[in-house]
């Protein structure tokens, strides 16, 4: 398998000029020619489809909710990051671009961070420009706030809606685009399968969830937007419906699937409280903006009410390990910070798995309406869901699976391997290394969709001979067959256990053995219990009902199914990458003081895998990431 | 706890419906309404019969999916909850709950408690935008925004797109839905260039859909998880009436 990233020509700052500069064109008149299969209308697919359609090419899109507006992007709160530098502290390109870098700790690729940054501040103006009620300050001018792993305040924000309202306006802009004709929206679809003929991506093969029929679509490329896999641990963040399907059929495809281990474990949510339970909720991070993370000095004291705890005994965490970074350090430095606090059985709350999250000094400070004012929505959320008053006393929060950095790997067009297959936001590997930086997956998704694919594609257009096939052809109608044989195979098992049964184990056995820390030992244990479950899966599933309606232990059972292998390939690179990097941190290497210990000369490359059959190991190739321009240190928020 | 359920089941659009009863035990207070279905549906499911179909997604009030009428209330008793924000403790244990589908004909059930809100994207399609293509916009701080402006539209566009207005409006209208659009973008100085065209465009979709006539009941607001105001609809009205009058105007 051949990596080739394709990074354009000259110095940093000027890759994605050079690019655009020599990028080929497609006739505005032969653009309707071209018919683009849009998968996935979050942030990444919604923002692509309607700029597609703007242009004048043919899109289709499909995505799997009752409508696009429902898309996971919609939950997304704290804010989108943009080197405008209105606050004039010191932000630039340059800046955003180390940051990320930084944050990503030297696992991403130079040239596509460098282009992120440069066009973040265009998606303020886009947005702003489809109104999106950004807020403001007084004068009438946007306002900012901060985020992890910044020393500046480049984060634009909604109250606590910002994934809703950046969703809102790239729904907005689509439903204008489906009204017009240009392009055709069909939501309640589920892609199934990607349809390769002769090295090119041709098309999808796809279930309509209400009629349950099994349909081919052809196009002249594919764009895969399908998010992220933080579900395959059960209890995450994300919403109910997020899934690996799309991204893991197209690697069995020959899709080549980047870092899968490289997950993020945000550290503000409401900790887990029982069985029943079937998400996490997550507290904004710019909650730490205000918020001092602290747990009792004394194991002894976890009991204690928390206001009875005087300062003096209080150990302020945070503060104490990351002084420069304080409340604000990375997320997965922060993570880290509150599991060994736990592990020292100093967490609080049920189980003892829990830091406080404390407003009490802010509150004092700033007075309780301004308090409200930020972040009312957030206190409301969590008085729902624990039945406490966090204005009164410190909130309780745990570290929970939130978003997944790995994906398909694609070059700096944000094509896969396989030509015509492109991939996008949370669903791609490309930008964020192994760490995201919090407001930074929205600028990414809306990067790539408003401002990067307009580009990449036209130039694959302009430079391939157009091929299409038809959605008739023996090629499609095998691969059809295949999917409509999985469904049928889910349906006759017959067993008595539910998916979400297996779907609990499995999240319970990635989360304890790959999940904030790993070792050789438990990626080993993963493997080989994800086998075994495997295989009792296919035994004693319990999908009733038939294939040809709505039903929704069927949808839950294929998604299921693809957990269950996709989560061995995630313990395999986990267990191959000898070395502790961002989200990812093997027990074996890190330093006295427990920080993450990388190994650059080893790996310091994207590891990307290619399937090569049910009862094969998959390959795994490198793309070196070669660093021109930032030098790799350590990782350092002291 | 342990609770009574009466269920809404249907096969399909066509199909008939009917309730169905399910005792259920071992619930806790703090489970959410729908992690209770869910622990009814592994019960279903490992006695060999069908889950029941309900849309949900982000369970965190903020995606719209979820939609049930709970004994008669769209989204329950809790005020500005969504059904996937509401908890067992709202309910006195050993309580018969009644659930069904929203209730609207224009949003046909398409089985058990889903139904097809695809008329809410085609009211949106029918002229809820600015109409401005990606690239070549002004930067954004190039016009400044009264705060209290924002703050009017962010109210409004907070609409999660539920349904649960239309739901719960004696004449399954759907006016405050459509308000929230248009006084989101009415409130901005974005939205100005389209502003009457705007509020015209999407009451013919909105009444084209089947919806009823908005008579001021306010069942909407009580309703609705974003507690959205009706003084929105009060807006729409007037915008309404501009471009009604620059009709005759030009006519
Ligand atoms: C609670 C929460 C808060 C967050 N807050 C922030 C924040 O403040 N700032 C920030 O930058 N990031 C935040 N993130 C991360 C960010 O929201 C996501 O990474 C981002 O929205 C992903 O966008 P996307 O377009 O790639 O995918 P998604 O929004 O997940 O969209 C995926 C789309 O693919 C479709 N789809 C999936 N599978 C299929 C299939 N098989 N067939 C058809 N369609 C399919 C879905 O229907 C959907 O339309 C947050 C995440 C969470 C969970
Ligand atoms: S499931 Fe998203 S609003 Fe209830």
């Amino acid at each position: 398998m051949k990596l080739d990233a394709r990074v354009p020509s000259g110095p940093l700052p000027q890759k994605w000029e050079n690019f655009k500069k020599d990028q080929k064109l497609v006739n505005p008149a032969n653009k309707r020619k071209f018919r683009v299969l849009v998968v996935g209308t979050g942030l990444a697919g919604g923002a692509a489809a309607a700029t597609l359609a703007e242009l004048g090419y043919e899109v289709l899109a499909f995505c799997f909710q009752d409508s696009p507006r429902r898309a996971h992007s919609i939950a997304a709160q704290g804010g989108i990051n943009a080197a405008k530098n209105y606050q004039n502290d010191g932000d630039s390109v340059w800046r955003l671009f180390y940051d990320t870098i930084k944050g990503g700790d030297f696992r991403a690729r130079e040239s596509n961070v460098h282009r992120l940054a440069e066009v973040s501040v265009n998606i303020i103006d886009q947005c702003v420009a489809q109104g999106v009620p950004f807020a403001r300050e007084y004068g009438g001018l946007l306002e900012n706030r901060s985020f992890g792993g910044a020393q500046v305040s480049r984060t634009f924000y909604c109250r606590g809606q910002t994934g809703q309202q950046l969703l809102l306006g790239a729904y907005q802009a689509l439903s204008r685009q489906i009204h017009a004709g240009q392009v055709k929206m069909f939501p309640r679809t589920e892609m199934l399968d990607l349809v390769v003929i002769d090295g090119r991506a041709r098309g999808i093969v796809v279930r309509h969830l209400e009629s349950g029929k099994v349909e081919s679509f052809a196009g002249d490329a594919v764009l895969l937007a399908t998010g992220g896999y933080s579900n395959l641990y059960y209890l995450s963040t994300n919403a109910q419906g997020c899934n690996v399907t799309a991204t893991y059929r197209a690697y069995k495809r020959g899709a080549a699937f980047a870092n899968p281990c490289y997950t993020q474990i945000h550290p503000t949510c409401i900790p887990v409280s029982g069985d029943h339970q079937s998400k996490l909720t997550l507290m904004s991070e710019s909650l730490r903006n205000d918020g001092r993370v602290w747990v009792p000095k004394d194991p002894t004291d976890v009991g204690k009410h928390p206001n009875d705890i005087p300062d003096a005994n209080r150990d302020y965490i945070l503060e104490r390990l990351y002084p420069s970074y304080g409340n604000l350090a990375p997320r997965d430095v922060s993570s880290r910070a509150a599991k060994r606090v736990c592990d020292e059985h100093r967490g609080v709350g049920p189980g003892g798995r829990g830091v406080y999250l404390d407003f009490a000094d802010a509150i004092r400070r700033q007075g309780e309406p301004k308090i409200r004012a930020k972040y009312g929505n957030l206190f409301d959320m969590y008085q729902r869901i624990t039945a406490e008053n966090a204005y009164q006393r410190p909130m309780r929060i745990y570290p929970a699976l939130h978003y997944t950095m790995g994906g398909l790997w694609v070059d700096y067009h944000l094509m896969s391997n396989i030509d015509g297959l492109f991939v996008l936001g949370e669903a791609n590997f490309s930008d964020h290394g192994a760490n995201r930086l919090g407001a930074s997956a929205l600028m990414q998704g809306l990067a790539d969709g408003y401002f990067v694919i307009p580009y990449t594609l036209g130039n694959y257009f302009a430079s391939t001979k157009q091929d299409r096939r038809s959605a008739d052809a023996s090629e499609f109608k095998a691969v059809e067959a295949e999917v409509t044989g999985q469904v049928k195979r889910l349906l006759s098992v017959n067993g008595k256990r539910p998916a979400s049964e297996f779907h609990r184990e499995l999240g319970k056995v990635i989360w304890d053995n790959v999940g904030m820390s790993r070792t050789k030992q438990s990626c080993e244990a993963a493997v080989s219990k994800i086998r075994g479950l495997r295989e009792e899966f296919w035994q004693t599933v319990s999908v009733p009902g038939t294939a040809d309606n709505l039903n929704v232990a069927l949808e839950r059972a294929g998604r299921v199914a693809d957990f269950l292998e996709f989560g061995e390939l995630l313990a395999t690179d986990a267990l191959l990458r000898n070395e502790s990097c961002g989200g990812h941190f093997r027990e074996e290497y890190q330093y006295p003081d427990g920080e993450a210990k990388r190994d650059d000369e080893h790996y310091t490359h994207a590891a990307a895998f290619e399937y090569q059959g049910d009862d094969k190991p998959p390959t795994r190739h490198q793309e070196p990431l070669n660093y021109e321009t930032v030098k790799p240190a350590v990782r350092s928020y002291k | 706890m342990k609770f009574t359920l009466h269920i809404w089941r249907q096969a399909n659009r066509t199909a008939p419906g009917r309730m169905e009863t399910h005792a259920i035990d071992g619930i806790t207070g703090d489970m959410s309404f729908l992690e209770m279905i869910d622990l009814l549906n592994e019960k279903l499911l490992r006695e060999g019969k069908e889950a029941i179909a309900f849309d949900h997604d982000c369970r965190e009030g903020i995606c719209g999916s979820c939609s049930m009428m709970i004994d008669g209330q769209a989204h329950g008793p809790e005020r500005g909850a969504a059904t996937c924000q509401l908890h067992m403790r709202s309910f006195a244990d050993g309580a018969d709950i009644i659930v069904e589908p929203w209730r609207v004909g224009a949003f046909p059930v398409i089985r058990d408690l889903s139904v097809d809100r695809g008329a809410f994207d085609r009211i949106i399609q029918s002229g809820g935008y600015v109409s401005v293509n990606t690239g070549g916009t002004p930067d954004g701080n190039a016009l400044p925004v009264p705060k209290p402006h924002q703050e009017r539209a962010m109210d409004a566009a907070e609409c999660i797109g539920c349904g649960a207005c239309a739901a719960a409006c004696p004449n399954a209208s759907a006016m405050l839905f459509v308000s929230a659009k248009v006084g989101h973008l009415g409130a901005l100085p974005q939205g100005q260039a389209e502003r009457s065209e705007r509020a015209k465009n999407m009451v013919a979709a909105h009444d084209r859909e089947g919806f009823g006539h908005c008579t001021f009941y306010g069942e909407c607001e009580a309703a609705c998880p974003k507690s959205i105001s009706t003084e929105y609809i009060t807006q729409l009205n007037s915008d309404y009436l501009a471009s009604a009058a620059k009709a005759v105007v030009k006519g």
